[in-house]
Protein backbone atom coordinates (compact mmCIF):
# COMPACT_ATOMS: atom_id res chain seq x y z
CA UNK A 1 0.00 0.00 0.00
CA UNK A 2 1.28 3.19 -0.45
CA UNK A 3 0.49 4.85 2.67
CA UNK A 4 2.93 2.16 4.23
CA UNK A 5 5.73 3.94 6.02
CA UNK A 6 7.33 0.68 8.40
CA UNK A 7 6.59 -2.57 7.03
CA UNK A 8 7.95 -5.85 8.55
CA UNK A 9 7.86 -9.32 5.80
CA UNK A 10 8.38 -12.95 8.16
CA UNK A 11 10.58 -11.91 10.65
CA UNK A 12 11.32 -14.73 12.30
CA UNK A 13 13.99 -14.95 14.95
CA UNK A 14 15.37 -17.96 17.24
CA UNK A 15 17.40 -18.16 20.25
CA UNK A 16 18.46 -21.85 20.34
CA UNK A 17 15.31 -24.11 20.63
CA UNK A 18 13.15 -20.70 21.84
CA UNK A 19 11.36 -18.77 18.71
CA UNK A 20 11.04 -15.40 19.76
CA UNK A 21 9.73 -14.14 16.72
CA UNK A 22 8.13 -16.66 13.99
CA UNK A 23 7.10 -15.17 10.52
CA UNK A 24 5.83 -11.84 11.95
CA UNK A 25 4.29 -9.50 9.24
CA UNK A 26 2.74 -6.00 9.90
CA UNK A 27 3.18 -2.62 8.54
CA UNK A 28 2.78 1.00 10.26
CA UNK A 29 0.75 3.44 7.81
CA UNK A 30 0.98 7.31 7.98
CA UNK A 31 -0.83 9.15 10.28
CA UNK A 32 -1.79 5.92 12.57
CA UNK A 33 -0.73 4.70 15.62
CA UNK A 34 -0.16 0.60 15.84
CA UNK A 35 0.39 -0.77 19.07
CA UNK A 36 1.82 -4.09 19.58
CA UNK A 37 0.70 -5.71 22.89
CA UNK A 38 1.26 -9.34 24.22
CA UNK A 39 2.29 -10.88 27.65
CA UNK A 40 6.14 -11.02 28.86
CA UNK A 41 7.98 -12.90 26.77
CA UNK A 42 5.84 -12.87 23.32
CA UNK A 43 8.44 -11.41 21.74
CA UNK A 44 7.99 -7.82 21.65
CA UNK A 45 11.64 -6.87 22.14
CA UNK A 46 13.11 -8.68 19.90
CA UNK A 47 10.63 -7.64 17.15
CA UNK A 48 11.91 -4.32 18.17
CA UNK A 49 15.48 -4.94 17.90
CA UNK A 50 14.80 -6.74 14.21
CA UNK A 51 13.14 -3.61 13.21
CA UNK A 52 15.40 -0.67 14.80
CA UNK A 53 18.44 -2.78 14.34
CA UNK A 54 20.93 -4.41 16.76
CA UNK A 55 19.07 -8.18 16.33
CA UNK A 56 19.50 -10.11 12.81
CA UNK A 57 16.52 -11.89 12.12
CA UNK A 58 16.85 -15.25 10.44
CA UNK A 59 14.31 -14.54 8.28
CA UNK A 60 12.49 -11.96 6.84
CA UNK A 61 12.58 -8.31 5.94
CA UNK A 62 12.32 -4.56 6.93
CA UNK A 63 11.30 -2.00 4.65
CA UNK A 64 11.40 1.37 5.36
CA UNK A 65 9.73 4.17 2.72
CA UNK A 66 9.79 0.88 0.78
CA UNK A 67 13.83 0.63 1.09
CA UNK A 68 15.04 -2.50 2.74
CA UNK A 69 16.71 -1.42 5.75
CA UNK A 70 17.33 -5.06 6.93
CA UNK A 71 20.91 -5.41 5.88
CA UNK A 72 21.34 -1.73 7.61
CA UNK A 73 23.08 -1.53 11.26
CA UNK A 74 20.97 0.69 14.06
CA UNK A 75 22.62 3.73 13.29
CA UNK A 76 21.40 3.85 9.18
CA UNK A 77 18.36 3.10 10.40
CA UNK A 78 17.97 6.00 12.26
CA UNK A 79 19.24 8.30 9.34
CA UNK A 80 16.90 6.36 6.59
CA UNK A 81 13.73 7.66 9.15
CA UNK A 82 13.63 5.78 12.33
CA UNK A 83 13.39 7.59 15.20
CA UNK A 84 13.08 4.99 18.25
CA UNK A 85 12.94 5.30 22.50
CA UNK A 86 14.03 2.99 24.80
CA UNK A 87 12.19 1.18 27.47
CA UNK A 88 14.47 1.67 30.06
CA UNK A 89 15.64 5.47 29.77
CA UNK A 90 18.96 5.41 27.75
CA UNK A 91 19.93 8.86 28.21
CA UNK A 92 23.41 10.43 29.21
CA UNK A 93 23.00 10.52 33.00
CA UNK A 94 25.90 12.81 33.39
CA UNK A 95 25.21 15.71 30.78
CA UNK A 96 22.15 17.95 30.70
CA UNK A 97 18.86 18.02 29.46
CA UNK A 98 19.73 20.42 26.63
CA UNK A 99 23.24 18.19 25.86
CA UNK A 100 20.79 15.30 25.68
CA UNK A 101 18.61 16.71 23.30
CA UNK A 102 21.54 18.00 21.09
CA UNK A 103 22.83 14.13 20.95
CA UNK A 104 19.59 13.96 19.06
CA UNK A 105 19.86 16.88 16.72
CA UNK A 106 23.81 16.32 16.00
CA UNK A 107 22.46 12.96 14.62
CA UNK A 108 20.15 14.90 12.59
CA UNK A 109 22.54 16.95 11.23
CA UNK A 110 25.70 15.88 11.46
CA UNK A 111 28.39 15.90 8.65
CA UNK A 112 31.64 14.26 8.80
CA UNK A 113 33.19 18.74 9.42
CA UNK A 114 30.12 19.38 10.92
CA UNK A 115 31.21 17.42 14.41
CA UNK A 116 34.21 19.29 14.61
CA UNK A 117 32.10 22.62 14.40
CA UNK A 118 30.46 24.59 16.93
CA UNK A 119 26.73 24.28 18.20
CA UNK A 120 25.38 26.54 15.85
CA UNK A 121 21.94 28.07 15.56
CA UNK A 122 20.39 24.77 13.55
CA UNK A 123 21.70 22.64 16.43
CA UNK A 124 20.64 24.85 19.40
CA UNK A 125 17.21 25.92 17.92
CA UNK A 126 16.31 22.32 16.79
CA UNK A 127 17.32 21.00 20.29
CA UNK A 128 15.34 23.83 21.76
CA UNK A 129 12.11 23.01 19.62
CA UNK A 130 12.06 19.05 21.01
CA UNK A 131 12.47 20.43 24.37
CA UNK A 132 9.83 22.98 24.14
CA UNK A 133 7.50 20.23 22.25
CA UNK A 134 7.45 17.93 25.61
CA UNK A 135 7.77 20.88 27.73
CA UNK A 136 11.36 20.37 30.09
CA UNK A 137 12.40 23.42 28.87
CA UNK A 138 12.30 24.69 32.05
CA UNK A 139 14.84 21.86 32.95
CA UNK A 140 17.25 22.57 30.03
CA UNK A 141 20.34 23.03 32.43
CA UNK A 142 19.64 20.10 34.85
CA UNK A 143 21.36 17.32 34.70
CA UNK A 144 19.69 14.05 33.37
CA UNK A 145 20.60 12.29 36.66
CA UNK A 146 18.50 14.79 38.65
CA UNK A 147 15.05 14.43 36.74
CA UNK A 148 12.14 12.53 37.99
CA UNK A 149 11.65 9.40 36.01
CA UNK A 150 8.58 10.59 34.30
CA UNK A 151 10.83 13.47 32.73
CA UNK A 152 13.15 11.07 32.01
CA UNK A 153 10.14 9.64 29.68
CA UNK A 154 9.30 12.64 28.20
CA UNK A 155 13.08 13.41 27.50
CA UNK A 156 13.44 10.22 25.72
CA UNK A 157 10.79 11.32 23.10
CA UNK A 158 12.22 14.46 23.01
CA UNK A 159 15.82 12.98 21.88
CA UNK A 160 13.89 11.08 19.00
CA UNK A 161 11.85 14.56 18.05
CA UNK A 162 15.57 15.68 17.35
CA UNK A 163 15.84 13.48 14.57
CA UNK A 164 12.21 14.51 12.83
CA UNK A 165 11.73 10.62 11.81
CA UNK A 166 9.77 9.48 9.32
CA UNK A 167 8.23 6.80 11.66
CA UNK A 168 8.58 6.13 15.36
CA UNK A 169 8.82 3.32 17.19
CA UNK A 170 8.32 3.05 21.30
CA UNK A 171 9.20 1.01 23.30
CA UNK A 172 6.59 1.05 26.24
CA UNK A 173 7.08 4.99 26.75
CA UNK A 174 5.02 4.67 29.84
CA UNK A 175 7.15 2.80 31.94
CA UNK A 176 6.87 3.32 35.29
CA UNK A 177 4.57 6.83 35.06
CA UNK A 178 2.15 7.21 37.36
CA UNK A 179 -1.46 8.12 36.13
CA UNK A 180 -0.96 11.79 35.79
CA UNK A 181 2.64 11.18 33.78
CA UNK A 182 0.53 8.58 32.11
CA UNK A 183 -1.82 10.64 30.68
CA UNK A 184 0.57 13.57 29.82
CA UNK A 185 2.52 11.26 28.21
CA UNK A 186 -1.12 9.78 25.91
CA UNK A 187 -2.18 13.19 25.09
CA UNK A 188 1.44 14.04 23.92
CA UNK A 189 1.74 10.94 21.63
CA UNK A 190 -1.84 11.93 20.60
CA UNK A 191 -0.65 14.85 18.66
CA UNK A 192 2.70 13.32 17.49
CA UNK A 193 0.93 11.08 15.44
CA UNK A 194 0.29 14.07 12.48
CA UNK A 195 3.97 14.36 12.41
CA UNK A 196 4.77 10.42 11.87
CA UNK A 197 2.69 6.87 12.30
CA UNK A 198 4.09 5.71 15.79
CA UNK A 199 4.26 1.83 16.65
CA UNK A 200 3.60 1.29 19.96
CA UNK A 201 4.68 -1.29 22.17
CA UNK A 202 2.91 -0.47 25.38
CA UNK A 203 1.42 -2.47 28.55
CA UNK A 204 -0.62 0.11 29.38
CA UNK A 205 -4.14 -0.96 28.44
CA UNK A 206 -5.63 1.87 28.38
CA UNK A 207 -3.01 4.30 26.65
CA UNK A 208 -2.93 1.48 24.32
CA UNK A 209 -6.90 1.52 23.96
CA UNK A 210 -6.95 5.37 24.07
CA UNK A 211 -4.17 5.90 21.38
CA UNK A 212 -4.30 3.06 18.83
CA UNK A 213 -5.37 2.58 15.36
CA UNK A 214 -4.64 -0.55 15.23
CA UNK A 215 -3.39 -3.20 17.48
CA UNK A 216 -1.55 -6.37 17.00
CA UNK A 217 -1.12 -9.40 19.82
CA UNK A 218 1.93 -10.92 19.93
CA UNK A 219 1.88 -14.42 22.15
CA UNK A 220 5.20 -16.35 21.61
CA UNK A 221 6.37 -14.89 18.85
CA UNK A 222 3.24 -14.54 16.19
CA UNK A 223 0.80 -11.94 15.62
CA UNK A 224 -2.36 -13.92 16.73
CA UNK A 225 -4.94 -11.16 15.65
CA UNK A 226 -4.63 -7.07 14.17
CA UNK A 227 -7.16 -5.17 14.21
CA UNK A 228 -8.80 -1.87 15.65
CA UNK A 229 -9.25 -1.27 19.50
CA UNK A 230 -13.03 -2.51 19.54
CA UNK A 231 -12.18 -5.56 16.98
CA UNK A 232 -9.62 -6.64 19.51
CA UNK A 233 -11.91 -6.25 22.60
CA UNK A 234 -13.78 -9.04 20.99
CA UNK A 235 -11.86 -11.05 19.93
CA UNK A 236 -11.90 -13.98 22.32
CA UNK A 237 -8.21 -15.58 21.20
CA UNK A 238 -6.90 -12.34 22.21
CA UNK A 239 -8.83 -12.58 25.46
CA UNK A 240 -7.90 -16.25 26.14
CA UNK A 241 -3.64 -15.69 25.09
CA UNK A 242 -3.78 -12.27 26.66
CA UNK A 243 -6.44 -9.33 27.71
CA UNK A 244 -8.59 -11.40 29.82
CA UNK A 245 -11.14 -9.77 31.60
CA UNK A 246 -9.55 -6.30 31.42
CA UNK A 247 -10.62 -6.29 27.74
CA UNK B 1 34.60 25.85 45.39
CA UNK B 2 37.18 27.74 42.53
CA UNK B 3 36.26 28.50 38.96
CA UNK B 4 37.75 25.91 36.70
CA UNK B 5 38.83 28.34 34.40
CA UNK B 6 41.16 30.25 37.48
CA UNK B 7 42.79 27.32 38.34
CA UNK B 8 43.45 26.22 35.02
CA UNK B 9 45.22 29.93 34.38
CA UNK B 10 46.84 29.83 37.45
CA UNK B 11 48.83 26.16 36.57
CA UNK B 12 49.67 27.97 33.02
CA UNK B 13 50.96 30.94 34.83
CA UNK B 14 53.05 28.55 37.33
CA UNK B 15 53.83 26.77 34.34
CA UNK B 16 55.60 29.80 33.07
CA UNK B 17 56.85 31.21 36.12
CA UNK B 18 58.93 28.00 37.49
CA UNK B 19 60.88 27.69 34.79
CA UNK B 20 61.58 31.41 34.39
CA UNK B 21 62.42 31.73 38.10
CA UNK B 22 65.27 28.94 37.17
CA UNK B 23 66.47 30.91 34.48
CA UNK B 24 66.78 33.70 36.49
CA UNK B 25 68.10 31.29 39.77
CA UNK B 26 70.50 30.14 37.14
CA UNK B 27 68.87 26.71 38.28
CA UNK B 28 69.06 24.72 34.50
CA UNK B 29 67.66 21.35 36.29
CA UNK B 30 64.83 22.93 37.55
CA UNK B 31 64.11 24.23 33.74
CA UNK B 32 64.62 20.23 32.76
CA UNK B 33 62.48 18.84 35.51
CA UNK B 34 59.78 21.58 34.19
CA UNK B 35 60.15 20.28 30.37
CA UNK B 36 59.87 17.01 31.36
CA UNK B 37 56.63 17.87 33.11
CA UNK B 38 55.66 19.59 30.25
CA UNK B 39 56.50 16.61 27.89
CA UNK B 40 54.76 14.17 30.33
CA UNK B 41 51.58 16.54 30.71
CA UNK B 42 51.67 16.81 26.74
CA UNK B 43 51.46 12.79 26.58
CA UNK B 44 48.48 12.98 29.11
CA UNK B 45 46.57 15.59 27.08
CA UNK B 46 46.38 12.70 23.87
CA UNK B 47 45.62 9.46 26.65
CA UNK B 48 43.06 12.03 28.01
CA UNK B 49 40.74 11.99 25.48
CA UNK B 50 40.84 8.35 24.79
CA UNK B 51 39.88 7.86 28.44
CA UNK B 52 38.59 11.06 29.87
CA UNK B 53 36.43 11.98 27.21
CA UNK B 54 35.56 8.73 25.18
CA UNK B 55 36.08 6.15 28.28
CA UNK B 56 39.11 4.51 27.00
CA UNK B 57 41.04 2.52 29.40
CA UNK B 58 44.10 2.24 27.38
CA UNK B 59 46.71 0.06 28.87
CA UNK B 60 48.99 -0.02 25.54
CA UNK B 61 49.73 4.15 25.27
CA UNK B 62 53.08 3.57 25.79
CA UNK B 63 52.75 2.27 22.10
CA UNK B 64 52.38 5.62 20.80
CA UNK B 65 54.91 7.31 23.27
CA UNK B 66 57.40 4.55 22.35
CA UNK B 67 56.97 4.94 18.74
CA UNK B 68 57.46 8.69 18.50
CA UNK B 69 60.69 8.12 20.38
CA UNK B 70 61.69 5.20 18.09
CA UNK B 71 60.61 7.63 14.99
CA UNK B 72 63.34 10.20 15.94
CA UNK B 73 65.56 7.65 17.52
CA UNK B 74 65.71 6.12 13.93
CA UNK B 75 65.63 8.94 11.92
CA UNK B 76 68.51 11.07 14.07
CA UNK B 77 70.62 8.01 14.73
CA UNK B 78 70.83 7.81 10.26
CA UNK B 79 70.99 11.45 10.41
CA UNK B 80 74.56 11.50 12.37
CA UNK B 81 76.06 8.05 11.32
CA UNK B 82 75.49 8.92 7.80
CA UNK B 83 73.95 6.41 6.82
CA UNK B 84 71.07 5.89 5.07
CA UNK B 85 67.93 4.58 6.28
CA UNK B 86 66.48 1.91 3.25
CA UNK B 87 62.63 1.57 3.51
CA UNK B 88 62.17 -0.77 0.44
CA UNK B 89 62.72 1.01 -2.51
CA UNK B 90 62.84 4.56 -0.86
CA UNK B 91 66.42 5.52 1.12
CA UNK B 92 66.43 8.63 3.20
CA UNK B 93 69.53 9.88 5.46
CA UNK B 94 67.39 10.80 8.41
CA UNK B 95 67.02 14.05 10.01
CA UNK B 96 68.22 15.93 12.71
CA UNK B 97 65.11 18.53 12.28
CA UNK B 98 62.75 18.18 15.05
CA UNK B 99 59.25 19.44 12.52
CA UNK B 100 60.45 16.80 10.43
CA UNK B 101 60.90 14.28 13.08
CA UNK B 102 57.78 15.20 14.41
CA UNK B 103 55.14 15.01 11.16
CA UNK B 104 56.87 11.53 11.25
CA UNK B 105 56.01 10.48 14.67
CA UNK B 106 52.47 11.85 14.80
CA UNK B 107 51.83 10.04 11.20
CA UNK B 108 53.07 6.94 12.49
CA UNK B 109 51.48 6.92 15.54
CA UNK B 110 47.93 7.90 14.29
CA UNK B 111 48.27 5.14 11.63
CA UNK B 112 49.27 2.56 14.44
CA UNK B 113 46.45 4.02 16.75
CA UNK B 114 43.97 3.57 13.74
CA UNK B 115 44.84 -0.27 13.18
CA UNK B 116 44.97 -1.08 17.46
CA UNK B 117 41.62 1.17 17.46
CA UNK B 118 40.03 -0.69 14.68
CA UNK B 119 41.32 -3.89 16.60
CA UNK B 120 40.69 -3.16 20.18
CA UNK B 121 37.46 -0.92 19.88
CA UNK B 122 35.36 -4.22 19.35
CA UNK B 123 36.00 -4.87 22.86
CA UNK B 124 35.11 -3.00 25.85
CA UNK B 125 35.89 -2.98 29.56
CA UNK B 126 38.71 -5.39 30.47
CA UNK B 127 38.84 -6.93 27.50
CA UNK B 128 39.77 -3.56 26.15
CA UNK B 129 42.10 -3.07 28.31
CA UNK B 130 43.69 -6.24 27.88
CA UNK B 131 43.76 -5.99 24.32
CA UNK B 132 45.87 -2.26 24.73
CA UNK B 133 47.97 -4.10 26.94
CA UNK B 134 48.73 -6.94 24.63
CA UNK B 135 49.60 -4.30 22.03
CA UNK B 136 51.83 -2.45 24.32
CA UNK B 137 53.92 -6.09 25.16
CA UNK B 138 54.06 -6.62 21.45
CA UNK B 139 56.09 -3.54 20.73
CA UNK B 140 57.85 -3.85 23.79
CA UNK B 141 59.42 -7.09 23.10
CA UNK B 142 60.02 -6.17 19.30
CA UNK B 143 62.07 -3.06 20.21
CA UNK B 144 63.87 -5.45 22.80
CA UNK B 145 65.11 -7.51 20.00
CA UNK B 146 65.99 -4.88 17.44
CA UNK B 147 69.02 -5.00 17.60
CA UNK B 148 69.62 -2.85 14.82
CA UNK B 149 68.61 0.38 16.99
CA UNK B 150 70.35 -0.75 19.89
CA UNK B 151 67.71 -3.70 21.34
CA UNK B 152 67.52 -4.03 24.92
CA UNK B 153 70.25 -1.19 25.21
CA UNK B 154 68.50 1.36 23.63
CA UNK B 155 69.67 4.45 20.96
CA UNK B 156 71.35 7.49 22.28
CA UNK B 157 71.13 10.48 19.85
CA UNK B 158 74.69 12.54 20.55
CA UNK B 159 73.13 15.96 20.23
CA UNK B 160 69.95 17.36 20.50
CA UNK B 161 67.67 17.94 17.47
CA UNK B 162 66.99 21.41 15.93
CA UNK B 163 64.19 23.89 15.60
CA UNK B 164 64.62 26.79 13.39
CA UNK B 165 65.58 29.71 14.80
CA UNK B 166 66.48 28.34 18.19
CA UNK B 167 69.07 26.89 20.11
CA UNK B 168 67.16 23.32 21.57
CA UNK B 169 70.56 22.46 23.92
CA UNK B 170 69.78 25.88 25.55
CA UNK B 171 67.18 24.42 28.56
CA UNK B 172 64.70 27.38 28.62
CA UNK B 173 64.46 26.90 24.48
CA UNK B 174 63.75 23.51 24.39
CA UNK B 175 61.52 24.08 27.33
CA UNK B 176 59.26 26.86 25.02
CA UNK B 177 58.84 24.15 22.25
CA UNK B 178 57.51 21.74 24.96
CA UNK B 179 55.33 24.26 26.67
CA UNK B 180 54.17 25.26 23.79
CA UNK B 181 53.65 22.00 22.05
CA UNK B 182 51.60 21.37 25.14
CA UNK B 183 49.13 24.35 24.89
CA UNK B 184 48.57 23.46 21.52
CA UNK B 185 47.49 20.31 22.71
CA UNK B 186 45.06 21.45 25.42
CA UNK B 187 43.89 23.63 22.70
CA UNK B 188 42.59 20.76 20.83
CA UNK B 189 41.04 18.70 23.76
CA UNK B 190 39.00 21.96 24.40
CA UNK B 191 38.01 22.43 21.16
CA UNK B 192 36.71 18.80 20.99
CA UNK B 193 35.18 18.48 24.60
CA UNK B 194 33.37 21.79 23.50
CA UNK B 195 32.52 20.18 19.69
CA UNK B 196 29.48 18.67 18.80
CA UNK B 197 32.06 15.35 18.38
CA UNK B 198 33.34 15.58 21.64
CA UNK B 199 29.40 15.42 23.29
CA UNK B 200 29.06 12.61 20.83
CA UNK B 201 31.83 10.98 22.52
CA UNK B 202 31.28 11.43 25.95
CA UNK B 203 27.99 10.40 25.47
CA UNK B 204 28.92 7.35 23.00
CA UNK B 205 31.11 6.13 26.53
CA UNK B 206 27.83 6.58 28.76
CA UNK B 207 25.02 5.33 26.20
CA UNK B 208 26.37 3.66 23.01
CA UNK B 209 22.76 2.19 22.58
CA UNK B 210 21.36 5.66 22.39
CA UNK B 211 24.40 7.41 20.16
CA UNK B 212 23.55 4.33 17.21
CA UNK B 213 19.81 5.34 17.95
CA UNK B 214 20.49 9.19 16.46
CA UNK B 215 22.27 7.73 13.58
CA UNK B 216 26.38 8.04 14.79
CA UNK B 217 28.25 5.20 14.97
CA UNK B 218 30.00 5.02 18.66
CA UNK B 219 32.91 3.17 17.39
CA UNK B 220 34.12 5.26 14.82
CA UNK B 221 33.68 8.46 17.22
CA UNK B 222 35.57 6.54 19.59
CA UNK B 223 38.29 4.95 16.55
CA UNK B 224 38.85 9.29 15.57
CA UNK B 225 39.13 10.06 19.43
CA UNK B 226 41.39 6.64 19.75
CA UNK B 227 43.76 8.30 16.50
CA UNK B 228 43.82 11.79 17.78
CA UNK B 229 45.12 10.63 21.50
CA UNK B 230 47.87 8.38 19.52
CA UNK B 231 49.04 11.28 17.77
CA UNK B 232 49.34 13.42 20.50
CA UNK B 233 50.99 10.82 22.71
CA UNK B 234 53.34 10.41 19.55
CA UNK B 235 54.55 13.49 19.41
CA UNK B 236 54.90 13.47 23.50
CA UNK B 237 57.08 10.46 22.60
CA UNK B 238 59.63 12.23 19.90
CA UNK B 239 60.06 15.07 22.56
CA UNK B 240 60.79 13.29 25.34
CA UNK B 241 63.16 11.06 23.41
CA UNK B 242 64.99 14.11 22.41
CA UNK B 243 64.99 15.38 26.04
CA UNK B 244 66.98 12.31 27.08
CA UNK B 245 68.72 11.80 23.54
CA UNK B 246 68.06 8.68 24.45
CA UNK B 247 65.33 5.96 23.33
CA UNK B 248 64.62 2.71 24.62
CA UNK B 249 62.82 -0.49 24.82
CA UNK B 250 61.24 1.31 28.02
CA UNK B 251 59.14 3.41 26.11
CA UNK B 252 57.14 1.21 25.05
CA UNK B 253 56.68 -0.55 28.60
CA UNK B 254 53.48 -0.95 30.67
CA UNK B 255 54.49 0.99 32.99
CA UNK B 256 54.90 3.59 31.49
CA UNK B 257 51.06 3.48 30.54
CA UNK B 258 49.61 3.02 33.91
CA UNK B 259 51.94 6.32 35.14
CA UNK B 260 50.27 7.95 31.88
CA UNK B 261 46.39 6.91 33.44
CA UNK B 262 47.98 7.62 36.94
CA UNK B 263 48.86 11.14 36.05
CA UNK B 264 45.50 11.70 34.31
CA UNK B 265 43.46 10.29 37.96
CA UNK B 266 45.68 12.05 40.02
CA UNK B 267 44.77 15.53 38.00
CA UNK B 268 41.39 14.95 37.21
CA UNK B 269 39.89 12.78 34.45
CA UNK B 270 38.03 13.97 31.54
CA UNK B 271 39.29 17.76 33.03
CA UNK B 272 41.07 19.90 30.77
CA UNK B 273 44.31 20.73 32.92
CA UNK B 274 43.61 17.53 34.86
CA UNK B 275 47.01 16.07 32.94
CA UNK B 276 48.97 18.90 33.65
CA UNK B 277 48.28 19.20 36.86
CA UNK B 278 48.87 15.35 37.43
CA UNK B 279 52.39 15.40 35.51
CA UNK B 280 53.53 18.44 37.05
CA UNK B 281 52.69 16.48 40.55
CA UNK B 282 54.17 13.23 39.67
CA UNK B 283 57.86 15.08 38.28
CA UNK B 284 57.71 17.12 41.51
CA UNK B 285 57.02 14.14 43.72
CA UNK B 286 59.72 12.15 41.90
CA UNK B 287 62.45 14.76 42.53
CA UNK B 288 61.76 15.46 46.16
CA UNK B 289 60.23 12.24 47.43
CA UNK B 290 62.83 10.20 45.32
CA UNK B 291 65.61 12.47 46.69
CA UNK B 292 64.05 11.63 50.46
CA UNK B 293 63.41 7.81 49.63
CA UNK B 294 63.93 5.91 47.14
CA UNK B 295 60.54 4.54 48.30
CA UNK B 296 58.66 7.35 46.76
CA UNK B 297 56.66 5.04 44.59
CA UNK B 298 55.14 3.98 47.88
CA UNK B 299 53.71 7.48 49.04
CA UNK B 300 52.61 8.11 45.09
CA UNK B 301 50.45 4.92 45.24
CA UNK B 302 49.22 6.44 48.98
CA UNK B 303 48.09 9.35 47.34
CA UNK B 304 46.83 7.44 44.25
CA UNK B 305 44.49 5.46 47.15
CA UNK B 306 43.38 8.46 48.55
CA UNK B 307 42.33 10.67 45.23
CA UNK B 308 40.31 7.23 44.34
CA UNK B 309 38.63 6.63 47.52
CA UNK B 310 38.05 10.29 48.86
CA UNK B 311 38.52 12.92 45.37
CA UNK B 312 37.12 11.50 42.29
CA UNK B 313 37.73 14.33 40.37
CA UNK B 314 41.63 14.35 41.36
CA UNK B 315 42.97 17.47 42.64
CA UNK B 316 41.08 19.83 39.98
CA UNK B 317 37.93 18.35 41.33
CA UNK B 318 38.82 18.92 44.59
CA UNK B 319 39.37 22.65 43.70
CA UNK B 320 36.46 23.17 41.55
CA UNK B 321 33.85 20.77 41.80
CA UNK B 322 32.31 18.77 38.94
CA UNK B 323 32.75 19.38 35.43
CA UNK B 324 30.36 22.02 33.83
CA UNK B 325 28.32 21.08 30.54
CA UNK B 326 29.57 21.23 27.22
CA UNK B 327 27.51 23.83 26.23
Amino acid sequence: MSDVVLATQGLKKSFGALTATDDVSTDLRAGEIHAVIGPNGAGKSTLIGQICGGIVPDAGRVELLGRDVTALSTAERARAGLGRTFQISALAMEDSVLENVLLGAIGAMSRAGRLFGGFDGDLQSRAERALERVGLVDVSATRCADLSHGQRRQLEVAVALTLAPKAFVMDEPMAGLGADGSKTMTGFLDGLRSEAPILLVEHDMDAVFALADRISVLVYGRIVATGTVDEIRRSPEVRDAYLGDTA
Amino acid sequence: MIAERYVNLAVLIGFIALPLWALSADEPFTITLATRAAILALAAVGLNIALGIGGLVSLGHAVFFGLGGYAMGILAFHAQTFSPLELGPLSTAGTKSMPVIWVVAVVISALAAWVIGLLSLRTSGVYFIMITLAFGQMFFYFAISWGAYGGEDGLSIYLRNAFPGLNTLVPIQFFAITFVSLCLALLVQWRLRASPFGLALNAARQVPQRVEAVGLNPMRLKLVAFVISGAITGLAGALFADLNRFVSPTMFSWQLSGELIILIIIGGVGRLFGPVIGAALFVALEHWLGGLTEFWLVWLGAILLLIVLFARGGVIGLLTGKAGPHV
